[in-house]
Protein backbone atom coordinates (compact mmCIF):
# COMPACT_ATOMS: atom_id res chain seq x y z
CA UNK A 1 0.00 0.00 0.00
CA UNK A 2 1.06 3.47 -0.79
CA UNK A 3 -0.16 6.56 1.38
CA UNK A 4 -0.53 8.87 -1.62
CA UNK A 5 -2.42 12.16 -0.45
CA UNK A 6 -3.44 13.87 2.68
CA UNK A 7 -6.68 14.99 3.75
CA UNK A 8 -7.48 18.60 1.78
CA UNK A 9 -4.89 18.47 -0.14
CA UNK A 10 -2.02 19.02 2.34
CA UNK A 11 1.53 18.63 1.51
CA UNK A 12 3.62 15.65 3.61
CA UNK A 13 5.54 18.86 5.26
CA UNK A 14 3.04 21.11 5.74
CA UNK A 15 0.95 21.46 9.33
CA UNK A 16 -2.70 22.66 9.01
CA UNK A 17 -3.50 26.11 9.22
CA UNK A 18 -2.35 27.70 12.67
CA UNK A 19 -3.60 30.63 14.37
CA UNK A 20 -2.13 31.82 17.94
CA UNK A 21 -3.09 34.72 20.14
CA UNK A 22 -2.08 36.53 23.53
CA UNK A 23 -3.77 37.51 26.46
CA UNK A 24 -6.92 36.31 26.37
CA UNK A 25 -7.95 35.26 30.03
CA UNK A 26 -7.58 38.58 31.71
CA UNK A 27 -7.99 37.55 35.18
CA UNK A 28 -4.43 35.24 34.71
CA UNK A 29 -0.79 36.27 35.06
CA UNK A 30 -0.07 34.94 31.42
CA UNK A 31 -2.54 33.37 28.70
CA UNK A 32 -2.37 31.97 25.28
CA UNK A 33 -4.18 30.12 23.02
CA UNK A 34 -2.67 28.07 20.28
CA UNK A 35 -4.66 25.99 17.46
CA UNK A 36 -3.35 23.92 14.90
CA UNK A 37 -6.17 22.24 12.75
CA UNK A 38 -9.00 21.48 14.80
CA UNK A 39 -6.94 21.21 18.15
CA UNK A 40 -7.80 23.92 20.03
CA UNK A 41 -5.87 24.70 23.39
CA UNK A 42 -5.82 27.60 26.27
CA UNK A 43 -3.51 27.78 28.73
CA UNK A 44 -3.51 30.01 31.69
CA UNK A 45 -0.28 30.64 34.00
CA UNK A 46 -1.18 32.07 37.33
CA UNK A 47 2.23 33.09 39.82
CA UNK A 48 4.55 32.82 40.96
CA UNK A 49 2.42 32.43 44.01
CA UNK A 50 2.09 30.95 47.17
CA UNK A 51 2.47 27.26 47.61
CA UNK A 52 0.45 25.03 49.76
CA UNK A 53 0.81 22.21 50.84
CA UNK A 54 3.81 23.39 52.57
CA UNK A 55 5.77 20.32 52.02
CA UNK A 56 5.59 20.67 48.36
CA UNK A 57 7.86 23.78 48.51
CA UNK A 58 11.01 23.73 47.44
CA UNK A 59 13.98 26.22 49.04
CA UNK A 60 15.86 26.39 46.64
CA UNK A 61 14.11 27.30 43.49
CA UNK A 62 10.44 27.48 42.45
CA UNK A 63 8.46 24.49 40.82
CA UNK A 64 6.24 23.98 37.65
CA UNK A 65 2.54 22.53 38.37
CA UNK A 66 1.05 21.73 34.56
CA UNK A 67 -2.60 20.70 34.38
CA UNK A 68 -3.18 19.36 30.83
CA UNK A 69 -7.34 18.55 30.91
CA UNK A 70 -9.27 17.65 27.49
CA UNK A 71 -12.87 19.22 28.49
CA UNK A 72 -15.45 16.48 28.20
CA UNK A 73 -17.01 17.63 24.82
CA UNK A 74 -13.77 17.77 23.07
CA UNK A 75 -12.99 14.90 21.32
CA UNK A 76 -15.01 11.07 20.83
CA UNK A 77 -14.71 8.14 21.90
CA UNK A 78 -13.12 7.01 25.41
CA UNK A 79 -11.21 10.21 26.24
CA UNK A 80 -14.55 12.14 26.65
CA UNK A 81 -14.47 11.05 30.18
CA UNK A 82 -14.53 14.93 32.12
CA UNK A 83 -11.93 15.00 34.49
CA UNK A 84 -8.53 13.45 35.12
CA UNK A 85 -7.47 10.47 33.61
CA UNK A 86 -3.89 8.41 33.45
CA UNK A 87 -3.29 9.92 29.91
CA UNK A 88 -4.10 13.29 31.13
CA UNK A 89 -1.63 13.11 34.34
CA UNK A 90 1.17 11.61 32.17
CA UNK A 91 1.03 14.53 29.82
CA UNK A 92 0.64 17.03 32.57
CA UNK A 93 3.78 15.51 33.70
CA UNK A 94 5.75 15.40 30.36
CA UNK A 95 4.70 19.02 29.08
CA UNK A 96 6.00 20.26 32.56
CA UNK A 97 9.26 18.32 31.71
CA UNK A 98 9.04 20.13 28.64
CA UNK A 99 9.10 23.34 29.82
CA UNK A 100 11.42 23.18 32.56
CA UNK A 101 14.83 23.67 30.92
CA UNK A 102 14.12 27.62 29.83
CA UNK A 103 11.85 28.12 32.56
CA UNK A 104 14.36 29.70 35.30
CA UNK A 105 12.83 29.52 38.56
CA UNK A 106 15.49 30.22 40.88
CA UNK A 107 14.41 33.63 41.82
CA UNK A 108 11.43 32.42 43.35
CA UNK A 109 12.17 30.10 46.16
CA UNK A 110 9.26 28.02 48.14
CA UNK A 111 6.38 29.44 45.35
CA UNK A 112 4.68 27.83 42.33
CA UNK A 113 4.19 28.52 38.98
CA UNK A 114 0.70 26.81 37.65
CA UNK A 115 0.18 26.08 34.38
CA UNK A 116 -3.71 24.94 33.39
CA UNK A 117 -4.17 23.67 29.57
CA UNK A 118 -7.15 23.29 28.57
CA UNK A 119 -8.69 22.09 25.13
CA UNK A 120 -12.46 22.82 24.01
CA UNK A 121 -11.79 21.10 20.85
CA UNK A 122 -9.25 18.31 20.10
CA UNK A 123 -8.44 16.38 17.02
CA UNK A 124 -4.47 15.20 17.34
CA UNK A 125 -1.37 16.90 18.07
CA UNK A 126 -2.96 18.16 21.82
CA UNK A 127 -0.32 18.00 23.76
CA UNK A 128 2.23 19.58 21.14
CA UNK A 129 -0.11 22.31 20.64
CA UNK A 130 -0.78 22.62 24.64
CA UNK A 131 2.95 22.98 24.84
CA UNK A 132 3.30 25.81 22.33
CA UNK A 133 0.44 27.74 24.01
CA UNK A 134 1.84 26.99 27.47
CA UNK A 135 4.89 28.53 26.61
CA UNK A 136 3.72 31.85 25.16
CA UNK A 137 1.55 31.69 28.31
CA UNK A 138 4.71 31.86 30.36
CA UNK A 139 6.38 34.62 28.58
CA UNK A 140 3.41 36.42 28.73
CA UNK A 141 3.13 36.15 32.71
CA UNK A 142 6.87 37.46 32.44
CA UNK A 143 9.06 34.81 33.45
CA UNK A 144 12.54 34.21 32.89
CA UNK A 145 12.96 31.97 30.14
CA UNK A 146 15.92 31.07 27.64
CA UNK A 147 14.25 30.68 24.84
CA UNK A 148 10.29 29.71 24.29
CA UNK A 149 9.26 26.35 23.27
CA UNK A 150 7.64 25.31 20.10
CA UNK A 151 6.06 21.88 19.65
CA UNK A 152 4.74 19.68 16.56
CA UNK A 153 4.03 15.93 16.02
CA UNK A 154 5.75 14.60 13.27
CA UNK A 155 5.78 10.85 12.20
CA UNK A 156 5.54 8.07 9.30
CA UNK A 157 2.17 7.36 7.86
CA UNK A 158 2.86 3.92 5.87
CA UNK A 159 5.25 4.95 3.52
CA UNK A 160 5.68 8.90 3.93
CA UNK A 161 7.35 11.03 6.82
CA UNK A 162 4.80 13.66 7.31
CA UNK A 163 4.37 16.37 9.85
CA UNK A 164 1.66 17.30 12.35
CA UNK A 165 -0.67 14.00 11.66
CA UNK A 166 -4.47 14.37 11.88
CA UNK A 167 -7.21 12.31 13.61
CA UNK A 168 -6.86 10.01 9.90
CA UNK A 169 -3.65 9.60 9.45
CA UNK A 170 -2.96 8.59 13.72
CA UNK A 171 -5.67 5.81 13.01
CA UNK A 172 -4.59 4.69 9.28
CA UNK A 173 -4.81 1.12 9.35
CA UNK A 174 -4.00 -0.14 6.06
CA UNK A 175 -0.29 0.43 6.66
CA UNK A 176 2.50 0.81 9.85
CA UNK A 177 2.16 4.69 11.60
CA UNK A 178 4.81 6.26 13.84
CA UNK A 179 3.08 9.33 15.42
CA UNK A 180 6.59 11.24 17.22
CA UNK A 181 5.50 14.46 19.39
CA UNK A 182 8.58 16.86 19.23
CA UNK A 183 8.92 19.91 21.23
CA UNK A 184 12.18 21.99 21.44
CA UNK A 185 13.61 25.19 22.09
CA UNK A 186 14.05 26.89 18.36
CA UNK A 187 16.76 29.72 18.59
CA UNK A 188 19.21 26.21 20.31
CA UNK A 189 18.13 23.71 18.21
CA UNK A 190 17.62 21.53 21.60
CA UNK A 191 14.94 18.89 22.21
CA UNK A 192 13.01 19.10 25.23
CA UNK A 193 9.91 16.17 24.05
CA UNK A 194 10.15 13.34 22.35
CA UNK A 195 8.17 10.83 22.62
CA UNK A 196 7.04 7.82 20.02
CA UNK A 197 3.62 5.89 19.06
CA UNK A 198 4.41 3.11 16.42
CA UNK A 199 7.35 1.48 14.79
CA UNK A 200 10.25 3.82 12.22
CA UNK A 201 13.56 3.12 11.44
CA UNK A 202 16.73 4.80 12.89
CA UNK A 203 17.28 6.73 9.09
CA UNK A 204 13.79 7.93 9.30
CA UNK A 205 13.81 9.12 12.62
CA UNK A 206 16.87 11.05 11.86
CA UNK A 207 14.98 12.53 8.72
CA UNK A 208 11.55 13.43 10.70
CA UNK A 209 13.36 15.29 13.49
CA UNK A 210 14.65 17.11 11.29
CA UNK A 211 11.42 17.86 9.74
CA UNK A 212 10.21 18.78 12.99
CA UNK A 213 13.06 21.17 13.74
CA UNK A 214 12.03 23.18 10.46
CA UNK A 215 8.47 22.83 11.69
CA UNK A 216 8.83 24.49 15.27
CA UNK A 217 10.81 26.91 13.60
CA UNK A 218 7.81 27.94 12.08
CA UNK A 219 6.17 28.12 15.09
CA UNK A 220 8.35 29.79 16.94
CA UNK A 221 7.37 32.86 14.14
CA UNK A 222 4.03 32.12 14.49
CA UNK A 223 4.40 32.77 18.55
CA UNK A 224 6.95 35.58 18.92
CA UNK A 225 3.96 37.33 16.54
CA UNK A 226 1.44 36.94 18.51
CA UNK A 227 3.08 37.66 21.77
CA UNK A 228 4.26 41.00 20.30
CA UNK A 229 0.96 41.42 18.96
CA UNK A 230 -0.57 41.80 22.39
CA UNK A 231 2.18 44.61 23.82
CA UNK A 232 2.09 46.46 20.69
CA UNK A 233 -1.71 46.88 20.86
CA UNK A 234 -1.42 48.71 24.44
CA UNK A 235 -2.04 45.72 26.62
CA UNK A 236 -5.08 45.39 28.23
CA UNK A 237 -4.18 44.53 31.49
CA UNK A 238 -7.21 44.33 33.87
CA UNK A 239 -6.75 46.08 37.71
CA UNK A 240 -7.97 42.76 39.09
CA UNK A 241 -4.96 40.52 40.36
CA UNK A 242 -4.88 38.09 43.25
CA UNK A 243 -4.66 40.57 46.42
CA UNK B 1 32.75 45.32 15.86
CA UNK B 2 29.73 44.38 17.18
CA UNK B 3 26.45 44.54 15.89
CA UNK B 4 23.01 45.02 17.86
CA UNK B 5 20.08 42.97 16.23
CA UNK B 6 17.32 45.27 17.38
CA UNK B 7 16.23 49.17 18.02
CA UNK B 8 15.56 51.23 21.45
CA UNK B 9 12.05 50.37 22.78
CA UNK B 10 11.60 47.28 20.18
CA UNK B 11 9.20 44.36 22.22
CA UNK B 12 10.95 41.02 21.94
CA UNK B 13 10.20 37.93 23.63
CA UNK B 14 12.40 35.36 25.02
CA UNK B 15 15.28 33.69 22.71
CA UNK B 16 15.20 36.75 20.55
CA UNK B 17 18.86 37.57 19.99
CA UNK B 18 19.74 41.21 20.56
CA UNK B 19 23.15 41.71 19.92
CA UNK B 20 26.45 39.57 18.30
CA UNK B 21 29.70 40.67 19.67
CA UNK B 22 31.66 40.88 22.78
CA UNK B 23 31.20 45.28 22.37
CA UNK B 24 28.04 45.02 24.16
CA UNK B 25 27.23 44.02 27.77
CA UNK B 26 24.36 41.86 28.63
CA UNK B 27 22.01 44.16 31.30
CA UNK B 28 18.83 43.18 32.72
CA UNK B 29 16.53 40.60 30.81
CA UNK B 30 18.94 39.35 29.50
CA UNK B 31 22.09 36.75 29.48
CA UNK B 32 25.19 36.33 27.34
CA UNK B 33 25.46 32.84 25.15
CA UNK B 34 28.98 32.78 22.96
CA UNK B 35 29.46 36.02 21.73
CA UNK B 36 25.53 36.79 21.29
CA UNK B 37 23.03 38.14 23.77
CA UNK B 38 19.81 36.92 24.04
CA UNK B 39 16.61 37.98 25.76
CA UNK B 40 15.64 36.30 28.57
CA UNK B 41 11.37 37.67 29.08
CA UNK B 42 9.45 39.14 27.46
CA UNK B 43 10.43 42.84 27.48
CA UNK B 44 11.25 46.07 25.94
CA UNK B 45 14.59 46.99 25.02
CA UNK B 46 16.15 49.72 26.18
CA UNK B 47 20.02 50.31 25.05
CA UNK B 48 21.69 51.97 27.51
CA UNK B 49 25.15 53.18 26.21
CA UNK B 50 27.29 49.89 25.60
CA UNK B 51 24.41 48.00 27.60
CA UNK B 52 21.32 46.18 26.77
CA UNK B 53 18.90 45.66 28.97
CA UNK B 54 14.60 45.06 28.73
CA UNK B 55 12.29 46.86 30.43
CA UNK B 56 9.96 44.20 31.99
CA UNK B 57 6.07 44.51 30.15
CA UNK B 58 4.62 42.06 32.58
CA UNK B 59 5.04 39.60 35.90
CA UNK B 60 3.92 39.57 39.65
CA UNK B 61 5.56 41.68 42.36
CA UNK B 62 8.62 40.16 43.99
CA UNK B 63 9.42 42.63 47.06
CA UNK B 64 12.28 44.27 47.40
CA UNK B 65 14.46 46.19 50.11
CA UNK B 66 13.27 49.69 50.82
CA UNK B 67 9.73 49.68 48.81
CA UNK B 68 6.93 51.13 50.40
CA UNK B 69 3.74 48.66 49.44
CA UNK B 70 0.39 48.57 51.14
CA UNK B 71 -0.37 45.00 52.73
CA UNK B 72 -3.57 43.47 54.29
CA UNK B 73 -3.66 42.34 58.42
CA UNK B 74 -3.74 38.79 57.57
CA UNK B 75 -3.05 36.88 60.83
CA UNK B 76 -1.61 38.01 64.35
CA UNK B 77 1.24 36.18 65.80
CA UNK B 78 2.59 36.32 69.21
CA UNK B 79 5.51 38.78 68.72
CA UNK B 80 3.72 40.87 65.61
CA UNK B 81 1.62 40.73 62.32
CA UNK B 82 1.64 37.89 58.95
CA UNK B 83 0.14 40.51 56.12
CA UNK B 84 -0.56 39.29 52.43
CA UNK B 85 1.76 41.51 50.15
CA UNK B 86 0.22 40.82 46.60
CA UNK B 87 2.92 38.60 45.47
CA UNK B 88 3.94 35.34 46.44
CA UNK B 89 5.17 36.24 49.46
CA UNK B 90 4.20 37.14 52.99
CA UNK B 91 5.71 40.10 55.53
CA UNK B 92 6.04 40.06 58.75
CA UNK B 93 5.67 43.45 60.99
CA UNK B 94 7.29 42.73 64.61
CA UNK B 95 6.06 44.55 67.60
CA UNK B 96 9.30 46.40 67.34
CA UNK B 97 8.53 47.83 64.08
CA UNK B 98 5.14 48.57 64.92
CA UNK B 99 5.19 51.61 67.22
CA UNK B 100 7.29 53.34 69.50
CA UNK B 101 4.46 52.57 72.28
CA UNK B 102 4.97 50.52 75.33
CA UNK B 103 2.96 47.38 74.48
CA UNK B 104 2.28 45.26 77.69
CA UNK B 105 3.34 41.51 77.89
CA UNK B 106 0.55 39.36 76.63
CA UNK B 107 -1.35 42.79 75.18
CA UNK B 108 -3.93 41.85 72.37
CA UNK B 109 -2.52 43.06 68.99
CA UNK B 110 -5.38 43.27 67.19
CA UNK B 111 -6.17 47.01 69.12
CA UNK B 112 -3.01 48.61 67.08
CA UNK B 113 -4.03 46.25 63.79
CA UNK B 114 -6.81 43.92 63.49
CA UNK B 115 -7.19 41.32 61.03
CA UNK B 116 -7.84 42.82 57.44
CA UNK B 117 -6.56 45.99 57.72
CA UNK B 118 -4.86 47.54 55.50
CA UNK B 119 -1.44 49.41 56.33
CA UNK B 120 1.20 51.56 54.25
CA UNK B 121 4.43 50.10 55.17
CA UNK B 122 7.97 49.69 54.04
CA UNK B 123 10.33 46.55 53.69
CA UNK B 124 13.34 46.54 55.90
CA UNK B 125 14.54 43.49 55.08
CA UNK B 126 14.60 40.52 52.00
CA UNK B 127 16.42 37.45 52.45
CA UNK B 128 17.48 34.95 49.72
CA UNK B 129 14.55 32.74 50.77
CA UNK B 130 12.39 35.85 50.29
CA UNK B 131 11.15 36.55 53.76
CA UNK B 132 9.93 39.67 54.11
CA UNK B 133 10.61 42.25 57.29
CA UNK B 134 8.61 45.58 57.18
CA UNK B 135 8.39 48.25 59.35
CA UNK B 136 5.82 51.07 60.05
CA UNK B 137 8.32 54.05 61.25
CA UNK B 138 9.01 56.18 58.78
CA UNK B 139 7.07 59.65 57.06
CA UNK B 140 3.80 58.20 55.20
CA UNK B 141 3.81 54.81 56.86
CA UNK B 142 -0.23 54.21 58.50
CA UNK B 143 -2.99 52.29 58.72
CA UNK B 144 -5.49 53.19 56.45
CA UNK B 145 -9.14 54.02 57.19
CA UNK B 146 -12.13 54.61 54.28
CA UNK B 147 -11.66 55.07 50.74
CA UNK B 148 -11.09 52.00 48.95
CA UNK B 149 -8.29 49.87 47.34
CA UNK B 150 -7.61 48.93 43.52
CA UNK B 151 -4.93 46.57 41.81
CA UNK B 152 -2.87 47.86 39.46
CA UNK B 153 -0.11 45.38 37.27
CA UNK B 154 2.65 46.06 39.50
CA UNK B 155 5.04 46.65 36.45
CA UNK B 156 3.13 50.03 35.86
CA UNK B 157 3.29 51.15 38.93
CA UNK B 158 6.24 53.64 38.18
CA UNK B 159 4.16 55.07 35.17
CA UNK B 160 1.43 56.19 37.77
CA UNK B 161 3.40 57.78 39.99
CA UNK B 162 4.96 59.77 37.18
CA UNK B 163 8.28 61.73 37.02
CA UNK B 164 9.08 62.55 40.46
CA UNK B 165 5.46 62.19 41.58
CA UNK B 166 4.14 64.19 38.89
CA UNK B 167 0.84 61.93 37.71
CA UNK B 168 0.04 61.06 41.56
CA UNK B 169 -0.18 64.97 42.22
CA UNK B 170 -2.07 65.73 38.90
CA UNK B 171 -4.83 63.25 39.84
CA UNK B 172 -4.91 64.13 43.61
CA UNK B 173 -5.61 68.01 42.63
CA UNK B 174 -8.16 67.59 40.03
CA UNK B 175 -10.28 64.45 42.24
CA UNK B 176 -9.30 66.12 45.14
CA UNK B 177 -8.73 62.77 46.39
CA UNK B 178 -5.75 61.19 48.39
CA UNK B 179 -3.80 58.65 46.96
CA UNK B 180 -1.45 56.05 47.96
CA UNK B 181 0.70 54.00 45.65
CA UNK B 182 2.40 50.91 46.66
CA UNK B 183 5.43 49.39 44.90
CA UNK B 184 3.32 46.12 44.74
CA UNK B 185 0.52 47.57 42.18
CA UNK B 186 -1.84 48.26 45.26
CA UNK B 187 -3.71 51.69 44.86
CA UNK B 188 -5.23 53.63 48.09
CA UNK B 189 -7.52 56.16 46.84
CA UNK B 190 -9.58 58.64 49.79
CA UNK B 191 -12.02 61.18 48.87
CA UNK B 192 -15.31 62.08 47.61
CA UNK B 193 -17.25 59.99 45.86
CA UNK B 194 -16.85 61.36 42.09
CA UNK B 195 -13.22 62.19 42.89
CA UNK B 196 -12.64 58.36 43.73
CA UNK B 197 -14.17 57.20 40.67
CA UNK B 198 -12.10 59.80 38.79
CA UNK B 199 -9.00 58.80 40.00
CA UNK B 200 -9.89 55.18 39.48
CA UNK B 201 -10.92 55.83 35.70
CA UNK B 202 -7.60 57.70 35.01
CA UNK B 203 -5.27 55.46 36.48
CA UNK B 204 -7.08 52.24 34.46
CA UNK B 205 -6.45 54.84 31.59
CA UNK B 206 -2.58 55.16 32.24
CA UNK B 207 -2.58 51.43 32.92
CA UNK B 208 -3.87 50.58 29.21
CA UNK B 209 -2.01 53.73 27.86
CA UNK B 210 1.04 53.42 29.59
CA UNK B 211 3.20 52.38 26.13
CA UNK B 212 2.15 55.33 24.49
CA UNK B 213 4.05 58.78 23.96
CA UNK B 214 2.33 62.03 25.48
CA UNK B 215 0.41 59.73 28.50
CA UNK B 216 1.26 62.67 31.19
CA UNK B 217 -1.02 65.22 28.58
CA UNK B 218 -3.21 62.73 27.86
CA UNK B 219 -4.39 62.24 31.25
CA UNK B 220 -4.56 65.52 31.91
CA UNK B 221 -7.01 66.47 29.23
CA UNK B 222 -8.87 63.22 30.33
CA UNK B 223 -8.89 64.70 33.73
CA UNK B 224 -10.37 67.77 33.31
CA UNK B 225 -13.11 66.93 30.97
CA UNK B 226 -14.66 64.71 33.41
CA UNK B 227 -13.45 66.98 36.39
CA UNK B 228 -16.11 69.64 34.86
CA UNK B 229 -18.65 67.59 35.15
CA UNK B 230 -18.04 66.49 38.74
CA UNK B 231 -17.29 70.05 39.94
CA UNK B 232 -21.34 70.76 39.25
CA UNK B 233 -22.67 67.56 40.99
CA UNK B 234 -19.99 68.02 43.68
CA UNK B 235 -22.61 70.19 45.81
CA UNK B 236 -24.80 67.31 46.56
CA UNK B 237 -22.70 64.62 47.97
CA UNK B 238 -23.05 63.66 51.01
CA UNK B 239 -19.92 63.11 54.10
CA UNK B 240 -18.96 59.04 53.69
CA UNK B 241 -18.87 57.20 56.72
CA UNK B 242 -15.50 55.87 57.70
CA UNK B 243 -15.02 52.25 57.36
CA UNK B 244 -12.21 49.93 55.98
CA UNK B 245 -10.75 50.52 52.76
CA UNK B 246 -13.55 48.57 50.49
CA UNK B 247 -11.53 46.47 47.74
CA UNK B 248 -12.63 46.25 43.96
CA UNK B 249 -12.07 44.34 41.34
CA UNK B 250 -10.46 41.49 42.91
Amino acid sequence: MVYKERLNGRKFDETRKIEAKVGIIPRADGSAMFSIGNTVAYAAVYGPRNLHPKFLQDPSKGILRCNYNMMPFSSFGERVRPGGSRRSKEISLVTEKALLPVLDLNEYPNSVVDVFIEFPQTEAGSRCAGISAAAMALADAGLVMKDLIAAVSVGKVDDKLVVDLDYSEESYEDGPVADIPVAMMPNHDKITLLQMDGLISRDELKKVIEMAKKVCKEIYTIQNKALKEKYTNGAKTLGEKHV
Amino acid sequence: MGKINVNDKEIVVPGELLAIGMDNFPGNGTYREGENIVASRLGLVQIDGRTIKLIPLSGRYIPKKYDIIICEVTDVTVNGWRLETNSPYQAMLSMKEATSEFIERGADLTQFYDLGEHIVCKIVNVTSQKLVDVTMKGPGLRKLKGGRIIGVASNKVPRIIGKQGSMVSMIKDTTGCNLTVGQNGLVYIDGPLEGELLAIMAIRKIEEESHLSGLTDKIKGFLEKNAKVKSVQKHETKPKEISKPQQEGL
